[in-house]
């Protein structure tokens, strides 16, 4: 584990001008992972695009974080769906006449 | 530059209350909201005006100086001022923009919003640009198929900056690669976002592709079929002989192992090339020939 890709989330609170118990409540509901590094709160710098997704449905659009556990799951499926579609239509271009 | 009739970006009337602009806004945001629109230009865009009809109608100051110009905003004496002030901070910013290279130089507000509220309005212009890391890029790169049949080098430029780049071969059409710290820098110490490729690949070869494995279709003489022999036909970069046992059937297949196309990432592995024999019928025949075929009908129903 090296320290430059660990941020504390003491440091990401100050920056996103959230509460710290905010980004525990995400930890309990499983919907960030935190970890610990120099006996620091931390979590992993590819994570926070992850994170501040969360702080804008919640602050820009007042979704619960029960709403927004459901969004990140739908989200997620609709992603793989893509990727299927992008696969589906590869394979559609092999039955079109050129 | 267009006027831009704010009420109706949202939906609502022009008497509408601030808890109703709130709320059109509220219920817009959450439909085009580009974290719920991932890949959608559309959306991102919707989003964008319905965020600066909100900023504009939210604002009471702003809300009164738009009614009061309204479609004749260009005449108003504040406005005057406003496109003055606006034309020197956008100088100055332009300046600071270029010095802070790899931030996000996607236009926010319309031309309209720019020259009628930049400068006079205090909230406007907050934007939505990084707090702490930096703004993911997305990036689309358009190639040949025969370009991505083997690894090659490129140089890309992202917001003016130089990137460069090794396209591993076999990259699928509408993959996406990440490339780490390649964003948009991040504030005060966070980390710089990512660069988001997505490969747009034509194919104008005589080959269709599916994952690793390449299809074509082959003529095969109507003789050779029949009595069997041995052909020449292309691969992808090459050509190689194929022998045509008796009897060959319209439509059947050869799988060529490992003429296929390169497998991501995987030096050395290769898809297989599909064909598909195509029986040519003879045509314009001579009596003679007619006789023969005439001759060989009457065997065949034997």
């Amino acid at each position: 584990m090296s320290q430059e890709k660990f941020i504390p989330t003491q440091t990401l609170c100050v920056q996103y001008n959230i509460e710290i118990a905010f980004v525990e409540d995400l930890q309990k509901m499983g919907l960030i992972q935190l970890e610990v590094y120099e006996r620091k709160q931390c979590i992993h710098k590819d994570e926070i695009g992850h994170l501040e997704k969360i702080i804008r449905l919640h602050y820009e659009l007042k979704v619960n974080l029960e709403g927004i556990d459901v969004v990140l799951n739908l989200l997620e499926k609709e992603r793989l769906m893509r990727d299927e579609l992008t696969i589906l239509r590869n394979r559609l271009s092999l039955y079109e006449n050129r | 530059m267009v006027f831009i009739d704010y009420y109706k970006t949202l939906g609502v009337s022009k008497k509408a209350t601030e808890k109703e602009i709130k709320s059109a806004y509220r219920r817009l945001a959450r439909k085009y909201h580009p974290d719920l629109n991932p890949d959608n230009k559309e959306a991102e865009q919707k989003f964008k005006e319905i965020n600066e009809a909100n900023e504009v109608l939210s604002d009471s100051e702003s809300r009164k100086k738009y009614d009061k110009h309204g479609e004749n905003w260009k005449h108003g004496d504040a406005q005057e001022k406003a496109e003055r002030a606006y034309q020197a901070q956008r100088q100055s910013q332009r300046h600071s923009q270029h010095q802070s290279q790899g931030q996000s130089t996607e236009q926010e507000y319309s031309d309209f919003f720019e020259a009628m509220f930049r400068g006079a309005t205090s909230g406007a212009g907050k934007g939505r640009g990084p707090k702490f890391k930096g703004q993911d890029y997305n990036a689309e790169l358009n190639l040949e198929l025969t370009d991505v049949y083997t690894s090659q080098k490129q140089v890309l430029t992202v917001n003016g900056s130089k990137i460069r780049l090794t396209i591993p071969a076999g990259v699928e059409n509408g993959q996406v690669i990440k490339i780490a710290g390649k964003g948009g820098q991040g504030v005060n110490g966070g980390p710089a976002g990512v660069l988001l490729i997505k490969f747009v690949i034509s194919n104008h070869t005589p080959f269709k592709r599916e994952g690793n494995n390449l299809y074509s279709k082959v003529d095969l003489d109507f003789y050779t079929a029949i009595l069997g022999g041995e052909i020449t036909i292309d691969t992808f970069n090459s050509k190689v002989k194929l022998k045509i046992p008796p009897e060959t059937k319209n439509e059947s297949k050869v799988k060529l192992k490992g003429q296929g196309f390169p497998v991501y990432k995987k030096e050395g592995e290769f898809g297989d090339l599909i064909i598909t024999y195509h029986l040519k019928t003879p045509s314009g025949l001579s009596e003679k020939e007619k006789e023969l075929f005439k001759e060989l009908q009457k065997m065949s129903v034997r």
